[in-house]
């Protein structure tokens, strides 16, 4: 029992975690009032940035930067579309998630002989690896330095949007851009530096996959993470601690997937549906009733009217 | 004039184009320190532009800004800021879901180091301020939750927070009760004794008398000269302002009601958050009568206007058109009915703007056997219905029909939308803030077209928070407050005062 | 710039056009980088485009599914729609129609509509509760479909692994019965009798033998004809695109919004679903496989859409030119040996460039306004003058002074439109609301 449930814990944070640094990434841009469906792409050029910078210097913390800075240059393009040119921000997306894997893979083939994965390069520390414990119930908790780092990102990023100023203009321009600029905020350089911030975030979550669950780069290293880690944005009400628990549950329900499909009284492809069918149900249940959350926890006084 | 540290400002040969269009045509400002200087000019005439180039919103072509005697460039609202001037917008640039601290001292916090926010401290300087001036305003409160009048404190505050000493207010009893607007300029000459100096743009003259010293009047955006307040009177002004002698009273013929069109019973309405919005609110509109919404914006209107139209449910009481009650049915159904509404909101609801104009002619009615067979539409119909509606409301540009109605003016898109309204030869017409942001000439036209309906036998039924309007165009005037209806009156048989007071929620019932 | 040249810029077209040669220009200036010839590959590229009759047929079978889903993708987006579910609707559609073909064997006349159908339904499924759940629970559209290209994706491989379907030692299912092609002459082709009546006819037999051709292009097609013609010239087309420009406007005019946003996904997810069953039916192996990763024909189907600027006919050429490159970027690969992702950099710069694309138009009105105000300073030094229009000096101007009448309507909205491009007009402008 117990290390079942170690493993479920074990297994719930290595899905979560490149989610969590996606989900964070968007959360970032969104509240500055930029639509960024290019998650997707900028977590696939982190994920092959960080595999190059480790393979090239040998140090996976020079890796995990490289893929900050990789992601942060594709989130560049989206807000030079964005904000500077007022572009469609759903098409600008789109052409990131085309373009920015299409420039890991070719740059990857340049790099690898044309192969379309890398040799397995230096990952980050593991924070937690029992596998050396043999036969003890922990001994399936196997957790990596990620693993710590994408709850700490959210919570100084609850702190950075909350209690601070930079935080308190980031909200006012995702809200009221045209209050934010009266009082001598400048809207499109605050949208500017939360977009390329969310790209960074984006690239340390493609990383997460490849410098420290996967080891190396390959084509499906990042398919589809982005595009949960939208949803949880949305599901996580544009909140970084939202977000975060949003993926902790996508990632649990991955986690029971593995567990579940140990016996063969459900189908393994059958199985594998039930992370998003449990998404859809819970967004039935719990979010779509409360599609506007301005007014989320504000007691209203009545006669102040 | 020479420029002199006598005057807080001075803004001398001021022009600014957009495009081909000359919104300021070499304006000149000079405003005494410790005055209270009104600018007036009609919708349209550029005062807002002059403002905003005053406050670093835009930048001048030509010309010269001085304060207090010094000539300064100012580049952006910081700069603005930084030079001691504060703007309240006359929409109000507040956050809606952040406290009155927060915007108050948002682009200017208290914080300790690293940007890490003292909110504990920001309050106590926002109430050292509320103190000092007096102002009735709660720091914690969240904008959402406060009064309009309230609201405009907050943005006042928000510039004496910033330091300064001359404060533009765009417009700011715009949105107030005779009352509110009473206070506003109790406060406005408490501020000029503690050391400021107010700039007001408004477009009404009796607050000018009330309240200004001095005034400017800029006309389609020339200078027209400026004037004591204490040696003119309102008349002259107006002429001005107009560049023509004008009649500020509505003509109309008396009214003969006919038969009861519309009639509301026991309504009850709750907005999207479920607050209790309209609380039991009776109503009649006969044919061939306008009767007049008199309210502060927020008691109820928004939601008694969706009610009808449709867009909201009705938790209890009737809707009735014609004795066939549409409460809680869909917005076509009341269509069917022959109600017809000109909305508040032009843009939002009034028009597809990226529609051409014609598509827009035929919003609502598209589904009519006139416009196409079976499921197609016939666009050369469509066209020629379109064109008809332009010569006759005289919407401009001319052969406008292919153009997309975001492109018109302000003035022209509320003609494709009274035109399409009226063209449907409505039982109700529901006029909600027809003239908002118009130019005396549209004003004057849209009224003239609301009593021609009346006159064919519609009932009009029109929700203004211009008490002026309501007053000058309704031959029944119904206040409104806290979601129900507190007084009726017959026009003419009562004063503004008193309708102002019920407004407020006090006087006799 | 002469006036011609302006209009022809304001155009979508045109920003379609610039878009395509910056995709080339990026791809250029990458593959030199990259240590290859760019002018070499790109005649590669085009070799393995319309090198041989066999090729241009290859690119069309490719392109049949792009049009298909990209159509069902613009016309969501119409309707203020994004239907990034195309993928999905795409794989349900193959494994129903995979599924009715294997189990049913009918005459073809019942068999080929009800296999297509079956697919076509598939879609619809998907699509209408993806709408269905936005109108009823309001459920960004983009996270349900996301979750449902996954839910497809494994219940495809799902109905692969079951032994009805699965046809051993292999990935895949059994091809669906030979009733259900829809190739053209499938079987005469191959018959001795074809074989000898196409043995004079090189192109033929190269393009007929060696390519599953089908029909699937001819009905995609006359659907995005259809499409635009649904959208443009009836009544629930107007109703739609009044619900995508502006929603509340259309509630507010008596129109149902709920049940169009409801019938657009339907009809989206209809297209997508037809699309993967006249893949089934029209191209070997005629079945489905296990998926370890997304086709991406739904997918690329909103950079049709996109590439196209939403137009449905517009996607014709789109899909035509994005399947081009993905089936001429291999030979790019064999030839040159530069990485065939070039493609997907190309193609994603030229929706980034569409993205930008409104930048096109604005620039030509920029200039044909500037143009309007520099006669407009003409007519007024010509005022100040003296100068009458008739004078000589003024002649010359009098074309452009009719170009600048014309201009005023939108030049004298500037205060609001030029200064505050995403500002509501009526809280800046409010002063230049009226003349």
């Amino acid at each position: 029992m117990l290390d079942n449930l170690v493993l479920v814990l074990s297994i719930t944070l290595m899905y979560s975690t490149p989610l969590v640094f996606g989900a964070l990434g968007g959360v970032m841009s969104e509240r500055s009032g930029v639509v960024n469906i290019g998650i997707e792409g900028m977590m696939n050029v982190g994920a092959f940035a960080g595999v190059a910078g480790s393979y090239v210097s040998g140090s996976p913390w020079i890796g995990l930067l490289c893929a900050g800075l990789a992601g942060g240059l594709v989130a560049l393009l989206h807000a030079v579309a964005s904000i500077t040119f007022n572009a469609d921000q759903t098409i600008s997306g789109v052409a990131i998630n085309l373009l920015a894997p299409g420039i890991a893979l070719f740059a990857c083939r340049r790099m690898f002989d044309g192969a379309a994965m890398s040799p397995v390069v230096n990952t980050l520390p593991k924070l937690v690896d029992a596998s050396g414990l043999g036969g003890s119930a922990l001994s399936s908790l196997n957790l990596d330095v990620t693993v710590l780092l994408s709850p700490i990102a959210a919570a100084v990023m609850w702190f950075a949007l909350y209690r601070t100023k930079w935080g308190l203009r980031i909200r006012s321009v995702g809200e009221h851009p045209e209050a934010s600029e009266t009082l001598g905020i400048n809207v499109c350089r605050t949208r500017y530096a939360c977009v390329i911030l969310s790209g960074v975030l984006a690239g340390f979550g493609g990383a997460s996959v490849t410098l420290a669950i996967i080891s190396q780069y390959t084509q499906t290293a990042i398919s589809g993470q982005g595009f949960i880690a939208l949803a949880a944005v949305i599901f996580g009400k544009w909140t970084p601690h939202g977000a975060y628990l949003a993926c902790l549950l996508f990632g649990f329900t991955q986690a029971l997937t593995v567990m579940l499909g140990g016996g063969s009284v459900v189908p393994t492809h059958i199985l594998a549906m039930l992370p998003y069918v449990m998404t859809v149900l819970v967004l039935v249940l719990f979010v779509g009733r409360s599609v506007a959350p301005k007014a989320d926890g504000v007691p209203y006084i009545k006669g102040s009217r | 004039m020479e420029a002199s540290p006598d005057y807080a400002v001075q803004m001398h040969g001021i022009t600014k184009a957009f495009g081909s269009f000359k919104a300021l045509d070499g304006v000149d400002l000079d405003v005494k320190r410790q005055t209270v200087h009104a600018i007036l000019g009609e919708n349209g005439a550029g005062k807002s532009t002059l403002m905003n180039v005053l406050y670093g919103l835009y930048q001048a072509d030509e010309g010269e800004v001085y304060l207090g005697g010094q000539g300064v460039q100012i580049q952006s609202p910081l700069d603005a800021i930084a030079h001691g001037i504060g703007m309240v917008h006359q929409h109000f640039m507040l956050v809606e879901n952040f406290t009155v601290t927060e915007n108050i001292i948002l682009g200017d916090e208290v914080c300790r180091s690293l940007g890490v926010l003292d909110m504990a401290r920001a309050k106590r300087e926002v109430e050292k301020i509320v103190d000092e001036y007096g102002f009735d305003v709660d720091p914690d409160a969240t904008i959402e939750d406060i009064t309009v009048g309230m609201q405009q404190r907050v943005e006042i505050l928000k510039a004496l927070y910033r330091g300064a000493d001359t404060l533009i207010l765009d417009e700011p009893t715009a949105v107030l009760t005779p009352q509110e607007i009473t206070q506003l300029i109790k406060i406005m000459h408490g501020l000029v004794a503690r050391g400021k100096t107010i700039i007001i743009i408004t477009h009404k003259l009796r607050e000018i008398m009330e309240s200004a010293d001095a005034c400017t009047i800029i006309r389609r955006g020339k200078y027209m000269g400026t004037v004591d307040v204490g040696e003119t009177i309102e008349e002259e002004l107006a002429s001005k302002m107009v560049g023509r002698c004008v009649t500020l009273s509505v003509e109309k013929g008396p009214a003969s009601p006919g038969e009861t069109v519309l009639s509301v019973k026991g309504l009850h309405v709750r907005d999207g958050r479920g607050i209790e919005q309209v609380c039991g609110l009776d109503l009649d509109v006969r044919a061939g009568e306008i009767v007049g919404i008199a309210g502060i914006e927020g008691n109820g209107q928004d939601e008694f206007v969706e009610a009808i139209d449709g867009l909201a449910k009705v938790d209890s009481g009737t809707i009735s058109v014609r004795g066939e009650e549409i409460q809680n049915t869909v917005p076509r159904n009341v269509l069917d009915h022959r109600v017809a509404t000109i909305p508040a909101d032009r843009q939002r609801l009034g028009l597809v703007l990226p529609f051409t104009v014609a598509e827009n002619a035929i919003l609502e009615r598209h589904g009519e056997k006139a416009f196409g067979k079976g499921a197609t539409l016939d666009y050369g119909k469509v066209r020629s219905f379109a064109n008809g509606l332009i010569e006759e409301y005289d919407i401009r540009p001319a052969g406008c029909a292919d153009s997309p109605a975001g492109g018109l003016s302000g003035g022209n898109q509320q003609k494709v939308i009274i035109a399409r309204e009226v063209s449907s030869e409505p039982d109700l017409l529901v006029a909600v803030q027809p003239t908002r942001g118009l130019d005396v000439g549209a004003i004057e036209f849209v009224h003239k077209a609301l009593i021609r309906e009346r006159d064919r036998g519609a009932a009009i039924l029109l929700i203004s928070l211009e008490l002026d309007e309501v007053m000058d165009v309704a031959d029944t005037i119904a206040v409104i407050h806290h979601g129900k209806i507190v007084g009726t009156f017959r026009q003419g048989s009562v004063s503004e005062e008193e309708i102002g007071l019920l407004m407020a929620g006090g006087g006799k019932r | 710039m002469n006036t011609t040249a302006i209009k022809v810029l304001r155009k979508p077209i045109a920003s379609a056009i610039i878009a395509i040669l910056i995709g080339f220009l990026v791809a250029a200036v990458v593959l030199a980088s990259a240590g290859y010839d760019p002018g070499a590959s790109f005649a590669a590229l085009f070799s393995g485009m319309v090198g041989r009759p066999r090729y241009v047929v290859n690119v069309i079978i490719k392109a049949t599914p792009l049009l298909l889903c990209g159509v069902a993708v613009a016309f969501a987006f119409k309707v203020g729609l994004f239907n990034i579910g195309a993928e999905g609707q795409y794989i349900l559609g193959t494994i129903a129609a995979t599924v009715v073909g294997i189990t049913c064997d009918l005459p073809p006349v019942l068999e080929i509509p009800l296999v297509v159908l079956s697919g076509t339904i598939a879609g619809v499924l998907s699509g209408a509760l993806v709408g269905w759940l936005k109108a009823k629970f309001g459920i960004h559209e983009v996270i349900t479909s996301i979750m449902f290209n996954w839910i497809s994706l494994y219940l495809c491989n799902y109905v692969v692994s079951l032994d009805v379907f699965h046809q051993p030692n292999t990935t895949g299912t059994y091809p669906v019965h030979g009733s259900a092609f829809t190739m053209i002459l499938p079987n005469w082709k191959l018959s001795d009798e074809g074989q000898a009546a196409l043995a004079n006819l090189p192109v033929l037999r190269d393009v007929l033998v060696r390519c599953d051709v089908n029909v699937g292009i001819i009905v995609a097609v006359v659907v995005a004809v259809l499409i635009g013609w649904l959208l443009r010239r009836t009544k629930v087309g107007y109703e739609m695109r009044a619900v995508g420009l502006n929603k509340d406007a259309a509630r507010f005019a008596g129109i149902n919004v709920e049940g169009n946003v409801v019938l657009c996904m339907v009809i989206s997810g209809a297209l997508c679903g037809l699309a993967g069953a006249l893949n089934i039916t029209g191209i070997s192996p005629h079945g489905i496989s296990t998926l370890a990763a997304f086709e991406n024909n739904g997918f690329n189907g909103l950079s049709v859409a996109f590439i196209a600027g939403c137009s449905p006919v517009g996607c014709i050429p789109a899909s035509l030119l994005f399947a081009g490159l993905i089936y001429g970027g291999q030979t790019v690969q064999q030839v040159m040996g530069a990485p065939s992702e070039i493609i997907s950099i190309m193609i994603g710069t030229i929706v980034f460039c569409m993205a930008l694309g409104g930048v096109v138009p604005m620039l030509a009105e920029r200039i044909r306004r500037s143009r309007a105000e520099r006669v407009e300073r003409a007519r007024e030094l010509a005022a100040k003058t003296g100068a009458t229009p008739a004078s000589p000096a003024g002649e010359g101007d009098a074309p452009k002074a009719v170009d600048a009448a014309d201009a005023g309507a939108p030049a004298a909205e500037a205060p609001s439109g030029a200064a505050e491009p995403n500002g509501s007009n009526e809280k800046k402008g409010a002063d230049g609301d009226a003349r």
